[in-house]
């Protein structure tokens, strides 16, 4: 092995270890600071107590993880077309001198800060929501705002997905006499499907990762959601909203609906690559 | 003659100025004698935070050898940390509790909480009983007050705040009877909810709404108990719901401690605690005893 090879060896496996380390370090952090509550609650009660009023001793999180998925969830839901098809138009559909102004645009619209988003949903789209009734804080306005912000990571990782698309393929099937939509149909995007797929995924952790637009958005009532207009409180909404104001004990709480979310992502994250397989097949 | 008196002042303040240096120890501010230096830590309350920041620059600029850092992270915080002696100082928006009573308060201003409403609201004000009627959801519609037929969307503040705190104490509520239909943070989270939905009714500190309407936000603060809520009868205390702003430490603070917070709580810093839309509070109390 040549000299440079050993050092690029060393300094990668070094920097690997450092970024898995710091997972399970915060992962330990998480399960030390929520271990008091756990070890006197138990693990059961926060799944059957009335409702979530930790000062009086009551910790339901099954609202707020019902909120944390709806949100999610409906932000994917409305990424994943726009993002995707975003990404074909720019491939195959737009004007040469309007493809870099657009992807320029949706590079910028993944920089602008989340308190941003929050705020713009606040004043100019709460309102117009609050037209239904009520106060426009609720479930769709957090979820259209969550949607636009992952909308960028959709749209950039498919754009990357579809340009790693064979050039010969898509001339193959050009030759083969197919119409544009069906090269994208039948080829490009079965093609880029495990990179469109894996924008999808990050989208997704982003968005449950997302907490201060949310907050400012979703009203933050912790119920089970009626309808897509009702009110509710996420995971992440419930720390931020709290923790600097908790005591000791409310505090340790708190850590557990940390605790809870790093369980659902990572339940999510397993779940998904067990589907997918491994993906470096080329070793 | 009146270049004279000029100078005569000129010569004061850089012989004032010498004595805050320490050069002089007998002249000046420094009371137990000697320079002042070391550092100061602040964490607690995001509403005494600003209003300290200022009074902080002010005293380094008076003490060159004093260094204060100011955090926030709320009113729970900032009393864990001065009880836990990680902080020499910490902040409070609201009074101590019966199990806080290690530690000591210093009040440097009192804020006072209002309840707001849209501004194209009709209701001129709220009984008591209405209010707690509205927060726990018997009263649902505008029209049951004096208002017009449009639904009631109650928002409330989140578990802990000190703004919630002094509000469910004034109403003599327990936060689980309360039914709110949004949940918001801090004030100005509070002040746009409000303003972004005409038929809401929420509480935030008064300075912050009164800034807030100076600045042509649609809402209005409601009067409470006959009395309108306004900086000045926080001050004069007639307005009912209101708060102390507290400096809180551990029963011994360091000198320098004991220094800042004598000086918080002294006339020099009134200008400032006006300018954050607080009332500046009348009594001085002795602090090192």
């Amino acid at each position: 092995m040549s000299r440079s090879d050993l050092t690029l060896k060393f300094v990668s496996r070094a920097m690997a270890i450092i970024s898995a380390a710091i997972v399970l370090l915060i992962l330990g952090f998480l399960v030390r600071e929520s271990e008091p509550a756990l070890r006197e609650l138990g693990l059961a009660r926060f799944f059957t107590d009335a409702s979530w009023h930790p000062l009086s001793g009551k910790f339901n999180f099954t609202p707020m993880i019902a909120a944390t998925l709806l949100t999610s969830l409906g932000a994917i839901m409305i990424a994943t077309p726009l993002g995707i098809a975003s990404a074909v138009f720019a491939h195959f559909y737009a004007p040469p001198l309007l493809v870099n102004w657009h992807r320029r645009l949706i590079e910028l619209l993944a920089g602008i800060p989340s308190v941003v988003f929050g705020l713009w949903g606040l004043v100019v789209l709460a309102p117009l929501v609050a037209r239904m009734g009520g106060s426009g804080q609720n479930l769709l306005t957090a979820t259209i705002v969550l949607g636009l912000m992952v909308l960028p990571t959709v749209a950039l990782l498919s754009d990357a997905a579809i340009a790693s698309v064979p050039r010969e393929w898509i001339q193959g099937a050009a030759a083969l006499g197919l119409q544009r939509w069906a090269i994208v149909v039948k080829v490009v995007l079965p093609g880029a499907r495990r990179g469109i797929g894996s924008g999808v995924m990050l989208a997704l952790t982003r968005a449950l990762g997302e907490t201060m637009a949310v907050l400012m958005l979703a009203g933050n009532i912790v119920e089970m959601p009626k309808s897509l207009l009702s009110p509710a409180r996420t995971l992440n909404a419930n720390i931020a909203l709290e923790l600097g104001y908790a005591s000791a004990s409310h505090r340790s709480v708190l850590f557990v609906s940390g605790l809870m979310l790093m369980l659902v992502v990572s339940v999510i994250v397993v779940g998904v690559s067990r589907r997918k397989g491994p993906s470096d097949a080329w070793r | 003659m009146k270049s004279i008196h000029a100078l005569l002042v000129v010569s004061t303040l850089a012989l004032s100025l010498t004595g805050c240096t320490g050069n002089s120890a007998k002249e000046g501010d420094s009371k137990d004698g000697g320079e002042l230096t070391g550092k100061l830590t602040l964490t607690g309350s995001s509403t005494v935070a600003p209003l300290a920041t200022e009074i902080a620059k002010r005293f380094e600029e008076l003490h060159p050898g004093v260094r204060i850092d100011v955090q926030t992270g709320g009113s729970g915080k900032g009393i864990a940390d001065a009880r836990m002696g990680v902080v020499d100082i910490g902040m409070a928006s609201r009074s101590l509790k019966p199990d806080e009573a290690d530690l000591t308060a210093h009040q440097i201003a009192a804020d006072g909480v209002g309840m707001i409403v849209h501004n194209s609201n009709m209701v001129k004000e709220l009984t008591r009983d209405q209010v707690i009627a509205i927060y726990t959801d018997k009263i649902n519609n505008w029209k049951e007050v004096g208002g017009e037929d449009r639904e009631i969307t109650v928002v409330h503040k989140a578990e802990g705040r000190a703004t919630l705190e002094v509000f469910l104490t004034h109403f003599g509520m327990e936060n689980p009877t309360i039914k709110a239909d949004v949940i918001v943070g801090d004030n100005e989270h509070g002040v746009k909810t409000v303003a972004g939905a005409e038929g809401s009714i929420g509480y935030v500190s008064i300075g912050t709404a009164e800034a807030d309407i100076g600045a042509g936000v649609p809402i209005r603060l409601l009067p409470l108990g006959g009395v309108e809520a306004t900086s000045a009868n926080v001050g004069s205390g007639e307005f009912p719901m209101s708060r102390p702003l507290n400096l809180v430490t551990k029963s011994a603070p360091s000198p320098l401690a004991t220094e800042f917070i004598r000086f918080c709580q002294s006339s020099h810093v009134h200008d400032l605690v006006r300018s954050q839309y607080f009332v500046p509070v009348a009594r001085e109390t002795d602090v090192a005893k």
